[in-house]
């Protein structure tokens, strides 16, 4: 802020005004004195840092990312034994994260979007369900919410026995409290042609839509474009499985003693975090979804319908598309919230990157600065890309003004 | 005005057949009607929501009250078949859900404390209210110097370590730390954001986007793990502390972003106004500027406060006892171990972070449409 006080005392008799009261030099001053201030404390916080490592016999670095890691890890999706390193174990902890995230925001999305529809129902039972849902979730602390899934919803399920297995048969589906079993899908050869049909099927969906979108343009006539595609996606790797001889076969899980084996698992602990973080953000979803969809102005729906438009048409057409104007900055921060609260895992013991790095490799290395400085810069950078994915997302969304 | 002609005068000579009755918009069956079953596709929607509730209340009711064991005085009453909650757990742990393990002859403090809280929080949330100067000014300074004696025991009191402090106690220290921390801390960094000076700016972003981008578990572990490295040997700080500056620093930036929109809203007029009476920086943000920002952003500031209340749970991760880190550490008890304990205990912590922070947003929304009506141009 420019400002100048009693000038007429300031002028000396050159009429330039004195140093001490030029803003210009005050605030040179000022943010050279910050540095100084800044740089003082780093270094102070270096010296001592480099003071304590020593004592402690800790050799600082990032060499301990190449030694044997020796921990067993629940759940990876990369092969990991004990024997692999300390960077193999990151980037399984780092996976699981993302997994959890980008599965977390397509349930609290959709969910999000059906109770924020639902609070603007016309329907009093509906309202108030969802309302009560919104307010309860939102004011209850997330880590609550996850504690009681993990230990008063699944943790207290029957066992495998208790809920009726029986030793050595085969498994369709059953919730007990090792977690979710259901068969998984085993591929034989020939089996990535269904793959590959599915991509095509995907690729022809998007340059189906174009097509239509030129023909609208140009002509006004229609084209079922989300039938057509969903049913290319339905039929083309159908016909894949069917021409290359069924190439798949279902594996079932079955009870061996007192393990589950096989088939395909849901841990309690994956399920308990994304129920918690999916349900929690949903709630403020939901909100941002109302929110949106009341700042379209009345007048909007009135001109539809004056023009003859049919409801459906109208919030698909006119509501939606400027409500989503509204609804996608701040669903931005609530996707960044659900990702960075993905890191509460740790409290149930899903070996997500915090629990893993933070927990595990922290403890067995002592590395605190490296750890946790990596820990903390990964979150920021998927946070730095969420935004910039969403801010790109945002820009070709936006009002294009003339 | 002339007779017309009787042939073309049209006098009706009986009554008009009655009309069916207006669908009744009124009484229970036109509420109903208006409510619930307005078009088929309600109708299927209250059917179906009707059926969900019928799934999920009475075994919630059966579980809350009618099967539940409310007396009791160890795990052989809760544990039979087919009992719901465990009251009696929780009215034995009553104590220590409130006051941790804080010494039972000394917890006339907290309760003081807590009462000194109250007596300055009522009149700062009471618009109508004269003096909020020297109230906030109470609540800000005054308030967290004498809890700080009452608490620790200073001045010839008995003193007590935080570890002993826990439960409802170390919650609301930790949130209150955190706001009282954050504000002045929020408004600097706020400034800084929108100064003209460009490393003064560079350092507020830098700082404001830093804490903003990662989550405060990996802030707690770093100030309970890394920050010990940084001091100088022989400098410690206890537990409770080092929670405490992570918490601080980590609202203080979203508290920053809540009043750098404040600012925002701001006209420019104001602050060229503020220039023109020839106000220095730090008068004119003093007595023009802040006092409108402020009042704009109370809704942002208390939802601030409740994101924080809620995040103090956390500290329960690096071996805190808040009041869902001791509910939790009581689960364990032997003498207290059943199937229901958990899920008691947990809806307990639940129940009470509900009441405050269901409490603060009403309170929010409350200022929201009272502060909308005043500035409607």
């Amino acid at each position: 802020m420019a400002h100048q006080e009693s000038v007429a005392s300031d002028v000396d008799d050159s009429g330039r005004v004195s140093l001490m009261n030029d803003p210009k030099a005050r605030g040179l001053v000022f943010q050279v004195l910050l540095i100084i201030a800044v740089i003082y404390l780093v270094y102070s916080g270096v010296t001592n840092a480099i003071d304590n490592l020593a004592r402690a016999g800790i050799a600082s670095g990032f060499g301990f990312f190449g030694e044997r890691a020796g921990f067993d890890i629940g759940q990876s999706l990369i092969p990991y034994t004990n024997d692999s390193t300390y960077l193999r174990a990151f980037f399984v902890g780092l996976l699981n994260t993302m997994v959890v995230g980008l599965i977390g925001v397509f349930f609290a999305t959709i969910i999000g979007f059906i109770i924020g529809l639902a609070r603007l129902s016309k329907n009093y039972l509906v309202q108030k369900f969802a309302t009560v849902y919104v307010e309860m979730l939102r004011n209850i602390p997330l880590l609550l919410q996850l504690l009681f899934w993990y230990k008063a919803v699944l943790s207290i399920l029957p066992s495998p026995r208790q809920v009726g297995l029986e030793p050595g048969a085969e498994v369709v589906f059953s919730l007990n409290n090792r977690g979710l079993y259901m068969p998984r899908i085993v591929p034989e050869a020939g089996s990535s042609l269904i793959l590959y049909a599915l991509l095509i099927a995907i690729v022809a969906w998007i340059f189906i839509g174009r097509w239509a979108k030129k023909r609208q343009m140009a002509t006004g006539q229609q084209f079922p474009v989300f039938f057509t595609g969903l049913g290319l996606i339905i039929v083309l790797p159908l016909l894949a499985y069917l021409v290359t001889g069924m190439p798949l076969s279902l594996e079932y899980s079955s009870l061996q003693g007192f393990n589950m084996v096989d088939g395909w698992v849901i841990q309690p602990e994956f399920m308990a975090l994304l129920l918690g973080l999916a349900l929690y953000t949903a709630a403020f979803i939901a909100e941002i979804v109302r929110a949106g969809i009341l700042a379209v102005s009345h007048g909007q729906s009135e001109a539809a319908y004056a023009l003859g438009i049919r409801p459906n048409l109208t919030s698909r057409l006119v509501i939606v598309p400027q409500a989503m104007r509204v609804i996608i900055p701040p669903l931005t921060s609530q996707y960044l919230n659900l990702i960075k609260n993905s890191s509460l895992a740790v409290a149930i013991g899903y070996p997500d990157l915090v629990s893993i790095f933070g927990g595990t490799v922290l403890n067995q290395t002592g590395q605190a600065v490296e750890v946790i400085s990596i820990t903390m810069l990964v979150y920021l950078t998927l946070s730095l890309l969420t935004s910039a994915f969403m801010n790109w997302f945002n820009s070709s969304v936006a009002l294009v003004e003339r | 005005m002339e007779t017309l002609p009787t042939s073309i005068r049209y006098v009706r000579t009986e009554e008009s057949p009655t009309m069916a009755p207006p669908v009744a918009t009124g009484g229970v069956t036109g509420w109903l009607k208006v409510n619930l079953f307005a078009t088929p596709r309600d109708t299927v929607l209250t059917i179906l929501t009707l059926l969900l509730l019928l799934w999920m209340v009475p075994p919630i009711i059966d579980w809350a009250f009618i099967s539940a064991v409310w007396t009791g005085d160890g795990r052989e009453d809760c544990i039979g078949p087919g009992t719901g909650a465990c009251w009696a757990f929780v009215e034995a742990k009553f104590g220590q859900f409130i006051y941790g393990r804080y010494p039972i002859e000394e917890r006339w403090r907290v309760d003081l404390s807590g009462l000194l809280l109250i007596l300055g929080l009522v009149p700062i949330a009471i618009p109508s209210v004269p003096y909020k100067r020297e109230n906030a000014l109470y609540l800000l300074v005054v308030f967290p110097v004498l809890a700080f004696i009452l608490l620790t025991g200073q001045f010839g009191l008995e003193p007590v370590e935080t570890p002993l402090w826990g439960g409802l106690l170390v919650t609301l220290v930790v949130a209150i730390v955190g706001i009282v921390v954050s504000f002045p801390l929020g408004i600097l960094l706020a400034l800084g954001r929108r100064s003209e000076m460009p490393i003064v700016r560079m350092f507020s972003v830098i700082f404001i986007e830093f804490w903003r981008g990662v989550p405060l578990i990996t802030v707690l572990f770093m100030s309970s793990v890394m920050l010990p490295l940084f001091l100088p040997d022989g400098v410690t700080f206890d537990k409770l502390l080092r929670a405490l500056i992570g918490v601080a620093l980590f609202s203080s930036a979203y508290m920053a972003e809540v009043i750098r929109g404040g600012l925002q809203a701001i006209p420019k007029g104001q602050y060229e106004a503020a220039n023109a009476m020839a106000l220095t920086f730090w008068q004119g943000t003093r007595l023009v500027i802040m006092p409108q920002a402020l009042k704009l952003v109370i809704p942002g500031i208390v939802n601030t406060f409740i994101g924080l209340f809620k995040d103090t749970s956390l500290v329960l991760i690096i071996g805190l006892f808040d009041l869902l880190g001791i509910v939790q550490q009581n689960m364990n008890d032997p003498n207290w171990i059943s199937p229901a304990t958990p899920a008691t205990g947990f809806v307990f912590a639940a129940f009470v972070f509900f009441i405050f922070c269901f409490g603060m947003s009403r309170y929010s929304a409350y200022m929201e449409r009272r502060l909308d009506t005043g500035h409607k141009r």
